[in-house]
């Protein structure tokens, strides 16, 4: 993790590429765009969907991000999907016979769609994941006009959420320290306080950061310090992506 | 009490006659008075529960005593003032964790300067002169759970320093700092331009740094004297649960 970066989080690669230098709004709006017409896209259209995996790998490879890199983390998607690949034996209709399995045709058809939109969605995701600081992404969601109070909130827990892991490893620590090793359920009672008082340390300091705000000025606003923006050739060349997905989809649709 | 301060100099701090009470009940000041004038390092020692913190919560109007008034740079600590309080009384916390709320130290240093106004190159401007100043230039971008405690609590001194204020409040500004973090520290604030109020429980940094000290007990003001007395005025110490380092004689100090 490179600590220069300041906020990199985990699924963040630290390359120089073009991709990385677009401001974070115009990415997360192509992101979320791409991942909209993947989804509408009628699940029929099989090479629509190869040419979408294209455009994305594309991408990646345009941010120079491995595409094992991308293949191990898309893994995610597995607990959520793993349900699909009961489809096509628990589906009804016609059947198909492969290896010797009994196959629905319909539950087929169902898996494919899951599968494939899924596993699409997840690496446009870990693409502007990848290229994209955790610091950035909020400075994106704040000039998209997400709402303040959300803003805050997330502003805030990048702020602190390693203050209080810190914190929670001191109690660990001070815990093991008196001899306590839980083994069995019943002595997970100190584990409990533990949380609790966590939660009124944090509750506390929400109170003293609050005064220090106080002290500064903070008058229930947050002072609106950033002025930047995409400049036009940064959305066009952003959204190059959505509307390449999007002229596919046209394709398909008028061909269906 | 008289300490040879109240000359012709304009008054940073002028506190008169403030009492507290707590809403349980618990009174915090008894009737404080304190005048500090401009450019003046002041420590304010005390054992626990003096009435400290609660004092220096006072001073920009977070809390509002029941009797008595403060006035900074002549001007009344009264709500309709608290936008201009605010940026005249600088004040840093124990906690740099707690002060420093932003993603990076550039935000952070800027949220002060931000909230009165100040925008675009003005802005960086003054985030730029105050890490100047405290020697964190160069951190700038980091994320303050990336700095060491020292660092932090350099920060924290920028973040009020950009606001550019009258008096500069600092609350037990050598805790948990390691002896050379501690002197580094001082070296910076010995060399600010601004009126200084220190409270702290470390009595040689208070008589390294302030000609002037003020010892709280009780929710009020018991001694006011130039630091290097008030330290040799052993049941004076001794009254008030304060203790000297072992070994340690402010006497054979040099002057």
């Amino acid at each position: 993790m490179s600590m220069g970066a300041g906020h990199a989080h985990p699924l963040y690669l630290d390359r120089a590429s073009p991709i990385h230098r677009l401001p974070p709004e115009v990415k997360i709006v192509a992101s979320v765009a791409y991942t909209v017409v993947v989804v509408i896209t009628s699940r029929d259209a099989f090479w629509a969907f190869g040419c979408y995996a294209l455009l994305i790998l594309g991408v990646a490879a345009l941010a120079r991000i491995p595409p094992g890199w991308l293949a191990s983390r898309a893994l995610i998607e597995v607990p959520f999907v793993v349900f699909a690949l009961l489809l096509p034996l628990v589906g009804g209709g016609e059947r198909v016979t492969w290896l010797g399995l009994s196959l629905s045709v319909e539950g087929l058809l169902g898996a494919w769609n899951i599968l494939i939109k899924g596993t699409l969605g997840v690496v446009s995701s870990l693409v502007l994941a990848a290229t994209t600081p955790a610091r950035d992404l909020i400075i994106g969601l704040d000039r998209l006009r997400c709402p303040a109070v959300i803003i805050q909130i997330a502003t805030f827990m990048l702020r602190y959420t390693a203050v209080l892991v810190d914190e929670a490893r001191r109690m660990r620590i001070a815990r093991l320290s008196r001899g306590y090793n839980p083994r069995f359920l019943w002595q997970a009672r100190a584990l409990a306080a533990g949380v609790g008082s966590l939660f009124l340390r944090s509750y506390e300091r929400g109170e003293r950061v609050y005064l220090a705000m106080l002290s500064r000025g903070y008058t229930g606003r947050m002072p609106r310090l950033d002025t930047g923006g995409a400049s036009a050739a940064q959305w066009a060349s952003a959204l190059t992506l959505p509307v390449a997905a999007a002229l596919v989809a046209a394709t398909a649709l008028l061909q269906g | 009490m008289d300490d040879g301060y109240a000359v012709s100099a304009p008054l940073s701090l002028e506190v008169s006659g403030l009492r507290y009470t707590y809403p349980d009940g618990h009174e915090a000041l008894t009737g404080v008075d304190l005048r500090i004038a401009q450019g003046e390092r002041v420590a304010l020692l005390g054992p626990n529960g003096a009435g400290k913190t609660t004092l220096v919560l006072h001073l920009n109007g977070i809390l509002r005593g029941s009797a008595g008034s403060v006035r900074v740079g002549g001007l009344p600590v009264v709500p309709e003032n608290y936008v201009e309080i605010r940026r005249r009384v600088g004040i840093v916390f124990q906690d740099p964790d707690d002060q420093l709320f932003m993603p990076t130290v550039a935000e952070d240093v800027a949220f002060g300067p931000a909230n009165l106004g100040l925008r675009g190159a003005e802005l960086a401007a003054r985030v730029d002169e105050a890490l100047e100043a405290v020697g964190m230039s160069q951190y700038r971008d980091r994320a303050p759970h990336h700095l060491s405690f020292g660092q932090r609590r350099r920060v924290a001194v920028a973040t009020v320093l950009a606001m550019r204020p009258e008096i500069l409040v600092l609350d037990e500004p050598s805790s948990n700092l390691d002896p050379a973090s501690r002197r580094e520290l001082a070296t910076i604030l010995r060399g600010l331009p601004v009126t200084l109020l220190m409270v702290t429980h470390d009595l040689p940094y208070a008589l390294e740094l302030c000609h002037r000290s003020v010892v709280m007990d009780q929710g009020r003001i018991v001694a006011d004297a130039p630091t290097r007395q008030l330290l040799a005025d052993t049941d004076l110490l001794a009254r008030h649960r304060l203790e000297l380092p072992y070994g340690f004689a402010p006497i054979q100090l040099p002057q």
